[in-house]
């Protein structure tokens, strides 16, 4: 599904170690969750100062949704 | 910015190591050479190897197009990217069908865009302009529709002799509505809150 490809595509470009990251989709019927996990020291780079880098790479990825008729989460872990 | 030190025999093979070693092509690294190196006499004494540090610093008008153009094949291809350049912007023009989905509410996805593609453009790049992502005339327009707003909430603010508090807004667009009424005597204007949430404030003056 593209919006999982998309994710990765964004966060391997904000990342030191784009080696290290790993997205994986756990999807549903109608939505679908996110899950982005990078190298402990990448984790501030892809979450930003008070979320504002996680903020827009959920947006970003809502519209991809969108385009699909599909509901997204995006998370972090940690 | 992420830098390394390599060897060679020659400055060019040690060149060629680093990049290899950085995974990125030769345009997108700067190189400051530390040690010449020589071949020494007859090719064998006082042979010494070459050494520079090279520092990945990509081509920011090529990063922001291909970074912008990956991030948009995900979501629609039925647009197109054309990037051009000024002494102080990189624009991104995106044109095609599909551009509300890539604009988004009040410009939502088109601001998420151009704040990523500066970020990631910016860590990887000593290029320090700023990347302006636009789709059609939306930013013309949105402009318009700021300075607009801006009068008129101005007016109103005059007239009711109370501050009137806008919409949170991103940096770009409320520099828009400070530009607007910088020259109207009767209101002052000012930011409030934290990014993403700040806003603009227009107070009335009590002279």
């Amino acid at each position: 599904m593209p919006v999982k490809g998309l994710v990765e595509h964004i966060t391997r470009a904000l990342v030191d170690e784009p080696e290290s990251v790993q997205v994986r989709e756990v999807a549903g019927e109608r939505s679908s969750i996110i899950e982005i996990a990078v190298a402990p020291s990448d984790i501030g780079k892809v979450i930003g100062k008070r979320g504002r880098i996680i903020h827009a790479i959920r947006t970003v990825a809502k519209a991809s949704a969108a385009k699909q008729d599909k509901r997204v989460e995006v998370e972090v872990l940690e | 910015m992420e830098s390394i030190v390599r060897h060679g025999r020659t400055v060019q093979e040690a060149v060629q190591n680093a990049v290899e070693d950085l995974g990125v092509t030769r345009e997108d690294v700067r190189v400051e050479v530390l040690d010449e190196g020589s071949r020494g006499f007859l090719g064998i004494i006082g042979q010494q190897e070459a050494r520079v540090r090279v520092a990945v610093d990509r081509d920011k008008v090529r990063f922001a197009g291909e970074f912008l153009r990956g991030m948009l094949l995900h979501i629609t291809e039925a647009v197109e990217v054309e990037v051009s350049e000024d002494e102080q912007f990189i624009y991104c023009q995106i044109d095609g069908a599909d551009l509300g989905l890539v604009i988004g509410r009040h410009g939502a996805t088109l601001n998420a865009m151009q704040y990523l593609v500066n970020v990631a453009a910016g860590r990887s790049s000593s290029d320090r302009r700023t990347v302006i992502v636009d789709a059609g005339d939306y930013r013309k327009r949105r402009r318009e529709t700021l300075e607009q707003l801006g009068r008129r909430m101005a007016e109103r603010a005059v007239s009711t002799g109370r501050q009137v508090r806008l919409e949170p807004m991103p940096p770009h667009e409320r520099k828009i509505i400070h530009t607007a009424l910088q020259n109207d005597s009767r209101v002052t204007t000012h930011s409030e809150g934290k990014d993403p949430q700040r806003y603009v404030n227009i107070t009335p003056q009590t002279d």
